[in-house]
């Protein structure tokens, strides 16, 4: 048996992982792993715990992606408690995800990816990062980093906290929105519109161009996908129905609370992560030329479910990906292209919402909650996928069982497969390098929010 | 000014402390260009445990004069890495609430590892029940753990997130050539704007079910206290700070009670005991509160402050 590699910690990712590539005699790939080194425990925690507060704790299971737990939370807590929202309360709910979204776009394009693409995969490590772009293209990391932390802070000048929400509550959201505070973040807003056709436009021209075989050669083969649409099959973010597709294309649309019938979850002994699996399709096989189960969420999932965006803008992007690529588009790297995408239909429909007169209502939450037995299933789309939060109460309203299965679990088998198919393709007759294994890496972080 | 060398590691975490990081806003691109000099943060650069083609058998990080940790302490690789920060890094500063008081993952610290394990691996209904993993993956310590209880500490900057203001005058202070930071030892309370009228005729204690009295048109200035309308506040027992330098406190501002994400006001304050007296000074029946120790201890669960009960 040949030598292994451990590549730890896999960096520019948002958690912790590392891999470990197993060579043969003659130095060529034998079998390449993705491990997942950390198990907190969050859904055996919050049993105990009044059905309320667990909005307020569950944000802690990511810190890029706060809103969408906490959101995902109360739709699970609302109906634990058989509550209606009204609808101000609603579109609070989704104006907070949609202002969440972009930030965590414009940090994973520029801070996390654009490395790989800008500076390229064989820059060395020590510039390979977002002082690199500081040094090679100052205006615009400059740019970049005063859009990414103005995004943060309008949505917290709003809600309180930006990382780690309290403002949405079972019912509703705590606080209304008043019209000055409407005035100042539409007038944003235009703005991160502009910048984000800015962005989707410099990497569809400048950038994407010039890594098309990386495109077609990193992490690629055919696997289902999963995500949220409405009832005319166009992408949403916060509310809908499921959608789990096939490599083919063919898919099942089903309700939150029918997750159990389609989705199993698989153990292997080397990764605390579990494997989300289709159930429909077989026993889980993670074998990259003939993968079964296999499917994947995130943005490119997203893309590749949806039948339309519900905006004009995103609409017409989603146009030109799809006469490049088709549907479903099987590439790992078009992660990077399909969440462009979705940051210009954010902007587009944060503005929508501000621009919605109910949005100033004072009716902002359900009006005598219960506590009481209940179960509810609660999901939004967070930047690397579907968030499952499945909770049940006793008669105090207090949380007996919480399951929980979030972005990048639904991942966990697909980045272990664009791994092994990486090492594999780039790893030949024992000649690797840093900038070699990198290439393994950018098959993860594509992943990424 | 010379350039100070900055290591940056994150443990049992969820990386909100490094998005906080990254909210010191537009100084932060001159603070990278012109004085900090990072040589190891696996969030945004790829320097490696064991070099960079993985071959190294020892865990390696980079000589550094400051050492950031955020996250607590929950695995033997988490062990590794904060001793290893220690050994390089001159100044060792804990980020975030889960690295100064255990955070959040310190609830599981009202559990065993084995009723973890038989509900993520066993008992959950959408699994195929198994055996837990143990492969190529770091064992898990036998609970969760601050920074502090494995290697000393010498710089606290609590937070679930640390606001930047604090983040930003640590780095100052350190810049300067100082060697020491310290937060203010205030409550939240001391900070709080609303109207504490005093304890006369105070109502039964509330859960978040209901929603406070406010006017949304008027500043918090105008609202009475939420302990005092009946909302659970950690207020009392909880270390000001979260809306910054200046700001008012970040929860109370949506009209939501604090949950005590700054952890304890000052080292060794014993929160539980401390808000229990609280309550019932205020004239608080404080048996009608339900889930006690997940409130009061809900971000400082390390250094024994939760355990399992029986």
């Amino acid at each position: 048996m040949g030598k292994i590699l451990n590549i730890a910690p896999v960096s520019r990712i948002e958690g912790h992982a590392s891999v470990t590539i197993q060579l043969d005699d003659n130095g060529n790939v034998e079998d390449a792993r993705l491990h997942v080194l950390s198990l907190r425990g969050f859904e055996k925690f919050v049993v105990g715990r009044p059905i309320e507060e667990v909005c307020r704790i569950v944000n802690r299971i990511c810190g890029i992606c706060p809103w969408q737990h906490h959101l995902a939370s109360n739709k699970a807590a609302d109906e634990c408690l058989g509550v209606t929202l009204p609808p101000t309360g609603r579109k609070l709910r989704e104006l907070c995800q949609m202002l969440a979204y972009i930030p965590d776009k414009i940090l994973h394009f520029y801070f996390l990816a654009a490395p790989d693409f800008v500076l390229g995969p064989d820059a060395d490590y020590s510039v390979r990062n977002v002082v690199g772009i500081v040094g090679a293209a100052p205006d615009l990391a400059k740019k970049v980093v005063h859009m990414r932390y103005k995004s943060q802070m309008m949505l917290e000048k709003f809600a309180g906290k930006v990382i780690h929400p309290m403002a949405a509550v079972v019912g509703g959201f705590s606080k209304p929105m008043l019209e000055e505070e409407r005035k100042e973040l539409l007038e944003g807003i235009k703005e991160f519109k502009d910048f984000a056709m800015f962005t989707m436009k410099f990497a569809r021209e400048d950038v994407f161009p010039k890594y098309l075989d990386a495109v077609q050669t990193l992490g690629v083969f055919p696997s289902g996908y999963i995500g949220t649409v409405d009832s005319d099959g166009a992408l949403q973010l916060y509310d809908g129905k499921l959608r789990l597709m096939d490599a083919n294309g063919k898919y099942d649309d089903f309700k939150y609370n029918e997750y159990q019938d389609y989705i199993g979850e698989h153990i292997e002994d080397w990764s605390y992560l579990k494997f989300p699996y289709a159930k429909k399709w077989g026993n889980l096989k993670l074998d990259e030329n003939d993968p079964v189960g296999v499917y994947r969420s995130n943005c490119l999932a997203r893309i590749n479910v949806c039948d339309k965006m519900a905006t004009p803008l995103a609409q017409e992007e989603l146009e030109i990906f799809r006469k490049s690529f088709g549907r479903p588009a099987h590439q790992t790297l078009l992660y990077n292209w399909a969440r462009l995408i979705e940051l210009v239909y954010c902007a587009e429909r944060a503005e929508e919402l501000l621009n919605d007169p109910e949005i100033t209502g004072r009716d902002i939450r359900a009006k005598n909650i219960e506590p009481k037995a209940g179960e509810g299933v609660g999901c939004v789309e967070a930047p690397r996928g579907t968030l499952i939060h499945h909770y049940k109460t006793d008669e105090n309203g207090m949380c007996t069982m919480a399951n929980l299965i979030v972005g990048t679990t639904h991942n966990n088998a697909a980045m272990n497969l664009s791994v092994k198919q990486a090492a594999k393709a780039v790893i030949k007759n024992g000649v690797y390098d840093q900038g070699i294994l990198n290439r393994i890496e950018m098959a993860v972080r594509a992943y990424d929010p | 000014m010379a350039k100070v060398t900055v290591a940056e590691e994150w443990l049992n975490s969820c990386s909100g402390c490094e998005i906080a990081i990254l909210n010191i806003g537009d100084v932060l691109v001159d603070l990278l260009v012109n004085n900090l000099d990072f040589v190891h943060i696996p969030v945004i650069m790829d320097h490696k445990y064991y070099g960079q083609t993985g071959e190294g058998t020892e865990m390696n990080i980079p000589e550094a004069v400051v050492g950031i940790v955020s996250g607590s302490v929950r695995n033997e690789e988490h062990v590794a890495i904060a001793k290893e920060m220690r050994k390089k890094c001159q100044i060792l500063i804990a980020l975030g609430t889960c690295a100064t008081d255990g955070g959040i993952p310190a609830l599981i610290n009202m559990y065993t590892n084995d009723e973890l394990n038989q509900f993520v691996y066993k008992d959950s209904p959408t699994t195929d029940a198994g055996e837990p993993p143990t492969k190529n993956i770091p064992a898990l310590l036998d609970k969760c753990y601050a920074l502090d209880e494995i290697v000393d500490v010498d710089i606290y900057l609590p937070g679930c997130p640390p606001h930047p203001d604090w983040i930003t005058a640590a780095v100052l202070a350190l810049l300067d050539g100082k060697t020491e930071f310290a937060m203010p030892e205030k409550s939240v309370c001391d900070t709080c704007p609303t109207i504490k009228k005093g304890k006369k005729g105070l109502p039964d204690i509330k859960r978040m079910l209901e929603t406070p009295e406010f006017d949304p048109d008027k500043p918090i200035d105008d609202m009475r206290c939420l302990l005092e309308q009946g909302f659970l506040c950690m207020g009392p027992v909880t270390r000001a700070g979260c809306g910054g330098k200046s700001g008012k406190p970040r929860c109370i501002s949506a009209r939501m009670p604090c949950r005590g994400c700054y952890g304890p006001i000052r080292k060794g304050a014993k929160p539980i005991v401390d808000y229990m007296g609280a309550l019932a000074s205020n004239g608080f029946d404080a048996s009608t509160v339900p889930d006690r120790r997940g409130y009061m201890a809900r971000f400082c669960g390390a250094h024994n402050m939760l355990k399992k009960l029986g």
